[in-house]
C-alpha cells in the first residue's frame, strides 16, 4: 500500500468535520480533568491543544485514541458517533499518534521496532523497503538497518512518526514532538507536517510553546482547568494574549540586569572523563567548565545527550576519578560525597523533584530538612531540632509563595510548580556559594516558571555562581550570561549570550563542534 | 459478589490503624472455622485459646515474660525494615546473644557476685548479636550480597554454634550428661519483680528498648535517614546520606537488641545455656514489627498479641491435645491477613453492580 492521497483525503467539499467532540467529561479521583470539552477538527488542519500542564490535554488525546474512555460525551468521527475502546481501534479509524515518551527496543534494529509496533508479518525487507519510501516522501532521513540504541532522540523520533504513518491515519496526534529538539530539527519536522496537512491529514497538535503554534497552526483550542477558554487562530493572537487564555493572568516579564561584576571562579570543572555507572549511560568527555561567582552560566543540549551524568557528577551522587577534577572555591572535591560539597557551598536542584529532590510520602518540613541539615544547622548531637526545622519550612513557603496548605502537607500533595518553587526555595535560602540547578521550570506553569528565573537572577545579583542545565533555550536566553551545549557526553566552549544565536546554539546541540564559529556556517543545516 | 480494587488518591490513615484489627478479626473468624473442622466447639477453643491463659496472674506475666523478646527483637528490626535493610536473621543474632552473653556468666561462674556482673553479662549479650549482625552489613556493604539470605543462613550457623557449645566444652559435667550448661550464678541472672512468677527485669529493658525505638526513629537525624533511605533511596543519596551507614546503623541496632533479647532469655527464665532457647522469637518477631507498623508503640501491642498465641498454642495443646504446630498456624494466618489487609490503604473495594459503564 503505497500514500496516495486517496480520494477521502482531498479537500473535502460538504464537510462534516474530522472528528468531532461534543461535551467530553472525564474525572479522576480527586480531579476533574475534562469538564464539557467540545472540539472540532477539520480535514487538512493543524490544530494546536494548548494548556498548561494538568490542564487537561493529555486526559483529552487518552480519550481520543481509546486509551482512556470518557464519563460522558461524544465522539463522532467523519460526522459519524464512534466509540473508540483502544488504541487499536483508534488505529483501525485512522487515527495515529506520537507519544512524547518513545516506546522502542534499544536493541533492535528501526525496522524490527517497526515491525513489532505495527504487527507486521511479511518479510522484513519488504517493510525496510516502505519505510524508506516514507522517509524519502515525507523528509524523514532514517536507515532502517540501524540500531535504535545508536540513534539521537530526533531520529528516534522519526521513527515513531514512520511508524505512524505506515498506518495511513488520517488524525495524528502529536504530543510535545519538539520538546526533545534542536532548533535546526525543529525546522525539518515543521516542513513534514504541513506535507501532511497539504496531504489533506488532520493534525492534533499539543504544546505550551507559543512560538511554534503562531508559526504551525491555523486554529488552536485552549484549556484550562479541564475547560475549553478559547478557540482561536493563532496566527492572529501574538504569544502574550495566547498564553494570558492559557494561565487566565497577566504574565510578569522577567527582570533582569547586566552582571555588575562577575567574580572569582566557584565552581572549576577540568577535563572530567567518566565512564557512565549505567548501561546505555554516556560517556563524559573531556568536560571542561567554570562558573565564576556572579554570574547565570548555561548548559543547552538535547536530553540524553550527558547531562544527568554530568548533573550527578557535580552534585557528588557520583564521584569523579580524580580529585581535581571538579573543584568548589578552588577545593578538589570529585572525591568528595554529595554531603561534603554541600557543606562547601554547593546547593543542587536535581532534574526530577518528586523522587529525588523531594520524598513524596514526606512532610514539607520533612523535605526542608532533607537537604537543609547542614547548612541551617537544623540537627544538633545528632538530634533534629523541630522547631528549626518548621521555621525554615514556613519562611519557604511563605518567601516563595508555594501554594499548599502548610508545612504538613506531603510533598506529593503538591503540583510540580509549586513544589518545584520549593525546592529551589530550600536550596536558595540556604546562601550557597554555588547553585547547580536541573531543568529549572520543565512542566511548570508559567506563572511559576517566572517566579523561579527571578529568584535564580537574584541569587546570581547576590554573588552567586548558578548553572542552569537545560532543554529550554528560551529559557536559556532569558536568564544566562554565558552558554554552552552539551552533546554526546561533550561540552562546548562557553559563548557570552549576546553574542550568539539560538541557531548557533542549535548548530552545537547537534553536534557540530568542531565548525569555527561564523555566522554563515549557520545556514548549512536544514534552515 | 464481583468487585473491583480501585486506587484511592492518597494512602488512607484509617487503615493504616485498621488493617492490623481487621486481621486480628479475621484470624478469629477462621481460626474458629479451622477448630470446627477439627471437631471442636470454635468459641471453646477460642476462649481456650485466647482468653483462658489470662486467666491467673502467673499467665498475665508469662504474657509478658514473652512479648519481652518479640519486642526488643522487633523494634531492633523495624529500624532496618523502615531503612529498606531487611534483616532476616534475629533469631540467629539472638541465639549469639545468649552464646557470648551465657558464656561470660559462666566465665564468671560464683565467684563474681558483684553488681556489676549482670551489666557486664548484657552487653556481652549485645556485643554478641551486634557481632552476628556485623557479618550480613560487611557482605552487604562490600559484595553487595543479599543480607535477606546471608542474615537468615547465619541463623543455622549460630543454632549449631549453641549446640556444639553445649555439647562440648561448656556441657554441665554434673548435669548427667543432658547436653546443658551449668545453671547460672545468682549474680548473673535477672532478678524476679513479681515473686511467684516468671517476670524478670528483662521486661523492663524491653520497654526501655520501645521508648528508646520510638525516640530514634522520631527525633534523632539518623532515624530521619533511614526513613528517607526506606522511602525514597534516589532521594537520600541526593541528600548526601550513606547507604552503607544506613546498612551498618540498622545492623548494628538491631543485632544488639537481639543478642540482648537473647541473654535476658538465658539469664532470666531459663537459667542456663540449652540446645534450643527460642521458640522462634527472632522470626515471629518480623511478623510482630510489620503487626505494630515498624511503629514503637504498635510493636508493643504486637508483641502482646504474639506472646498470647504462644501461650494460646500452649494451652490447645494442654487441654485440647492439639499439636502446638498450631500456634504456627495462627501465626502464620496473622501475617497472612495482615498483608491481605494491607491493600486497603492504597485502594479501595468497589462493588462492580455499582459502576456505571460509561464509553
Amino acid at each position: 500500500m503505497v500514500l496516495e492521497p486517496s480520494s477521502s483525503l482531498s479537500p473535502p467539499v460538504a464537510p462534516p468535520p474530522r472528528l468531532e467532540l461534543r461535551a467530553i467529561d472525564k474525572r479522576f479521583p480527586g480531579c476533574h480533568a475534562n469538564r464539557a470539552v467540545s472540539l472540532t477538527l477539520q480535514a487538512g488542519e493543524i490544530h494546536a491543544l494548548l494548556g498548561e500542564n494538568g490542564a487537561g490535554k493529555s486526559t483529552l488525546v487518552k480519550i481520543v485514541y481509546g486509551i482512556q474512555r470518557a464519563d460522558s460525551g461524544t465522539i463522532l468521527w467523519d460526522g459519524q458517533p464512534v466509540r473508540i475502546h483502544s488504541p487499536a481501534e483508534a488505529r483501525r479509524l485512522g487515527i495515529g499518534m506520537v507519544f512524547q515518551h518513545f516506546s522502542l527496543f534499544d536493541s533492535l534494529t528501526v525496522v524490527e521496532n517497526i515491525a513489532l509496533g505495527i504487527g507486521w508479518k511479511k518479510p522484513l525487507a519488504e517493510l525496510a523497503s516502505r519505510v524508506e519510501e516514507i522517509s524519502r516522501r515525507y523528509g524523514l532521513p532514517l536507515d532502517p538497518l540501524r540500531t535504535v540504541h545508536d540513534l539521537s532522540v530526533g531520529e528516534r523520533q522519526r521513527v515513531e512518526i514512520c511508524r505512524c504513518l505506515l498506518q495511513d491515519p488520517r488524525l495524528i496526534i502529536m504530543d510535545e514532538p519538539t520538546s526533545v529538539l534542536t532548533p535546526q530539527e525543529v525546522t525539518v519536522l515543521f516542513s513534514t507536517l504541513r506535507l501532511l496537512r497539504d496531504e489533506g491529514r488532520t493534525i492534533l497538535y499539543i504544546s505550551h510553546k507559543l512560538e511554534e503554534i503562531r508559526a504551525l497552526c491555523s486554529a488552536a483550542t485552549v484549556l484550562r482547568a479541564g475547560q475549553v477558554v478559547s478557540q482561536c487562530d493563532p496566527r492572529q493572537e501574538t504569544a502574550q494574549s495566547l498564553a494570558q487564555m492559557m494561565i487566565g493572568a497577566e504574565l510578569k516579564a522577567v527582570q533582569r540586569t547586566q552582571a555588575s561584576c562577575v567574580g572569582e571562579d566557584r565552581l572549576v570543572v577540568d577535563g572530567l572523563h567518566l565512564s557512565p555507572s549505567q548501561p546505555f549511560g554516556i560517556t563524559l568527555d573531556g568536560v571542561s567548565l567554570t562558573v565564576r561567582a556572579g554570574e547565570i552560566v548555561g548548559i543547552a543540549g538535547v536530553a540524553g545527550n550527558g547531562q544527568n551524568e554530568l548533573l550527578a557528577a557535580l552534585s557528588g551522587e557520583q564521584l569523579s576519578p580524580r580529585a581535581e577534577a571538579v573543584r568548589i572555591d578552588g577545593q578538589p572535591v570529585g572525591l568528595l560525597g554529595a554531603r561534603a560539597r554541600r557543606d562547601l557551598g554547593m546547593a543542587f536542584v536535581p532534574e526530577e523533584r518528586l523522587g529525588r529532590g523531594a520524598v513524596p510520602d514526606l512532610s514539607l518540613a520533612d523535605n526542608a530538612l532533607l537537604s537543609g541539615y547542614g547548612r541551617q544547622a537544623l540537627v544538633r548531637r545528632g538530634l533534629i531540632h523541630f522547631g528549626l526545622v518548621n521555621a525554615y519550612a514556613d519562611r519557604i513557603i511563605d518567601m516563595f509563595s508555594v501554594i499548599t496548605h502548610g508545612r504538613r502537607a506531603e510533598a506529593r500533595s503538591l503540583s510540580g510548580g509549586n513544589l518545584q518553587k520549593f525546592i529551589i526555595g530550600r536550596e536558595i535560602l540556604q546562601k550557597p556559594g554555588l547553585l547547580v540547578c536541573a531543568q529549572p521550570t520543565w512542566g511548570v506553569d508559567a506563572g511559576a516558571a517566572a517566579a523561579i528565573h527571578q529568584a535564580l537572577i537574584g541569587l546570581r545579583e547576590q554573588g552567586a555562581a548558578v548553572l542552569v542545565v537545560s532543554q529550554d533555550l528560551d529559557e536559556l536566553f532569558t536568564i544566562a550570561d554565558r552558554i554552552a551545549v552539551i552533546c554526546q557526553g561533550r561540552l562546548s566552549e562557553t559563548h557570552p549570550v549576546h553574542e550568539t544565536t539560538v541557531e548557533q546554539v542549535g548548530m552545537l546541540m547537534g553536534g557540530l563542534f568542531e565548525t569555527p564559529e561564523q555566522p554563515e556556517g549557520v545556514h548549512t543545516h536544514g534552515l | 459478589m464481583a468487585f473491583k480494587l480501585e486506587a484511592r488518591g492518597a494512602s488512607s490513615r484509617r487503615w493504616v490503624y485498621g488493617a492490623p484489627v481487621l486481621a486480628v478479626l479475621l484470624t478469629l473468624v477462621f481460626g474458629g472455622i479451622l477448630f470446627a473442622l477439627l471437631g471442636f466447639e470454635p468459641l471453646a477453643a477460642l476462649y481456650t485459646f485466647f482468653i483462658s491463659p489470662l486467666n491467673s496472674a502467673y499467665g498475665v506475666a508469662e504474657l509478658l515474660v514473652k512479648a519481652a523478646p518479640l519486642a526488643l527483637c522487633a523494634v531492633g528490626l523495624a529500624l532496618g525494615f523502615r531503612g529498606n535493610v531487611w534483616n532476616i536473621g534475629a533469631e540467629g543474632q539472638l541465639t549469639m546473644g545468649a552464646v557470648t552473653g551465657g558464656g561470660v556468666a559462666l566465665a564468671l561462674g560464683d565467684s563474681g557476685a558483684g553488681w556489676w556482673v549482670l551489666p557486664l553479662v548484657m552487653m556481652a549479650g549485645m556485643a554478641g548479636g551486634m557481632l552476628w549482625g556485623m557479618i550480613p552489613a560487611w557482605l552487604k556493604t562490600r559484595f553487595h550480597a543479599s543480607e535477606i539470605l546471608v542474615s537468615l543462613m547465619l541463623t543455622y550457623v549460630a543454632d549449631l554454634f549453641l549446640s556444639m557449645m553445649v555439647h562440648g566444652p561448656w556441657r554441665d559435667p554434673d548435669g548427667y550428661g543432658f547436653p546443658q550448661s551449668p545453671m547460672f550464678g545468682d549474680a548473673a541472672t535477672l532478678p524476679i519483680l513479681w515473686a511467684g512468677t516468671r517476670l524478670h527485669l528483662g521486661v523492663l529493658l524491653a520497654l526501655l528498648a520501645v521508648a528508646v525505638g520510638w525516640f530514634v526513629i522520631a527525633r534523632t537525624f539518623i532515624g530521619f535517614q533511614i526513613k528517607v533511605m526506606g522511602l525514597t533511596p534516589v532521594a537520600g543519596g541526593y541528600a548526601g546520606f550513606s547507604h552503607k551507614r544506613i546498612i551498618w546503623m540498622s545492623f548494628l541496632l538491631s543485632g544488639a537488641l537481639a543478642g540482648l533479647a537473647g541473654v535476658c532469655e538465658v539469664a532470666g527464665p531459663i537459667g542456663q545455656l540449652q540446645p534450643v532457647i527460642s521458640p522462634g522469637y527472632g522470626f515471629t518477631a518480623i511478623i510482630v514489627a510489620f503487626l505494630g507498623r515498624l511503629h514503637p508503640v504498635g510493636i508493643l501491642l504486637a508483641s502482646l498479641l504474639m506472646a498470647l498465641s504462644y501461650l494460646g498454642g500452649e494451652a490447645v495443646q494442654i487441654s485440647m491435645r492439639l499439636p502446638l504446630a498450631v500456634t504456627g498456624v495462627f501465626q502464620g494466618m496473622l501475617l497472612f491477613f495482615l498483608l491481605a489487609c494491607d491493600v486497603l490503604i492504597r485502594y479501595r473495594l468497589r462493588w462492580l453492580s455499582s459502576v456505571r459503564e460509561a464509553g
